[in-house]
């Protein structure tokens, strides 16, 4: 093993530990040559500016929920239940 | 993220609530649930028209199961096991099932970057070191990125990805789910769960990478054609 960590990691490496990097999940030996390769590899750094910002776009698309209607009629299923069994 | 405001009742009164017919509280329930699980009913049904029964049948099966609920496990987890028993049967109905082995990931190859990128193993100095590295990005200041264009990129990239990345991803980027939930409501383990929220990250980084650079190069030759006229 070198001593050196920032030879250490390839960056063809790096983008594929990238997503255990972030979870939190990358042993505490590979986050430090994580730390260390970026910190001397600027297209690394852009790489992971990068799929910072894809999070940033991908978490501001709008979701589809399900109709007005259909969560009225929910609603609705719900009194009636409510109103049977409380006739009981 | 909806589900957020959730989880601040508590399991048990929120239960009691729902056997009381609360409505405010199904209500809450329902909007901060419905989106993620219709995004969770296409991890086994083929048509998103499909997925909308699937969720309304569950919401239903919420408001007539409520009093045998016996709260052994959370509110959460019994939503999920609800959807997926309904979305699976409903699956088999139209023999339009997913191949649930989709979610069994492969360890094998899908690299996160075009592999022709890097230099190769051989080379003397800089072994698997970009070849091509990544350029930055033309989204200018902060915010100005977020227009329809750009969003409808996005929205395209994360469509057009493989079924079971495709729900990953969105249930954790879009709705904001914890990765324990989404291992549960999928009935995968974590590393699959890592695996397939990696490779679709990978895959919509790579496509905005593409529009990104081709937007830059656009944006080059305007100005360069500008400054033609401009001298003209
Ligand atoms: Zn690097």
């Amino acid at each position: 093993m070198t001593d050196d960590i920032t030879t250490d990691l390839a960056c063809k490496e790096l983008v594929e530990i990238i997503t255990d990097y972030l979870e939190g999940t990358l042993p505490e030996r590979d986050r430090a040559r994580f730390d260390a390769h970026i910190l001397t590899c600027p297209p690394c750094r852009e790489y992971v500016a990068e799929m910072h910002a894809t999070l940033r776009l991908t978490g501001r698309l709008t979701v589809e929920s399900i109709s007005p209607g259909a969560r009225d009629d929910l609603l609705r299923a719900l009194r009636r239940m409510k109103a049977s069994s409380t006739e009981l | 993220m909806g589900s957020q405001t959730i989880v601040r009742d508590s399991d048990a009164e929120l239960i009691a609530l729902l056997r009381d017919g609360d409505e405010a509280a199904f209500a809450r329930l329902i909007d901060a649930y419905s989106a993620p699980l219709l995004r969770l009913a296409l991890a086994f049904v083929q048509s998103p028209s499909i997925a909308e029964e699937v969720v309304q049948e569950t919401w239903m099966a919420v408001v007539t199961g409520i009093g045998r609920f016996e709260g052994r496990s959370s509110v959460k987890t019994w939503l999920f096991k609800i959807l997926t028993n309904i979305a699976k049967t409903r699956a088999q109905r139209e023999r339009r099932t997913i191949p649930f082995s989709e979610f069994e990931v492969d360890y094998g190859d899908e690299p996160a970057v075009d592999p022709d990128r890097f230099l190769p193993a051989s080379h003397p100095q800089w072994p698997h070191h970009w070849a091509t590295p990544p350029q930055p990005w033309s989204m200018g200041p902060e915010g100005t990125a977020l227009d329809r264009e750009t969003m409808a990129v996005v929205r395209r990239a994360l469509e057009d990805l493989p079924r079971a990345q495709q729900v990953v991803v969105a249930l954790r980027d879009v709705h904001g789910w914890p990765a324990a939930d989404v291992c549960a409501a999928l009935d995968i383990s974590e590393a699959n769960q890592r695996v397939l929220l990696h490779r679709g990250r990978s895959r919509v980084r790579a496509v905005l990478e593409r529009y990104f650079n081709d937007t830059a190069t656009l944006c080059n030759a305007e100005s360069i054609s500008d400054t033609k006229q401009a001298g003209q």
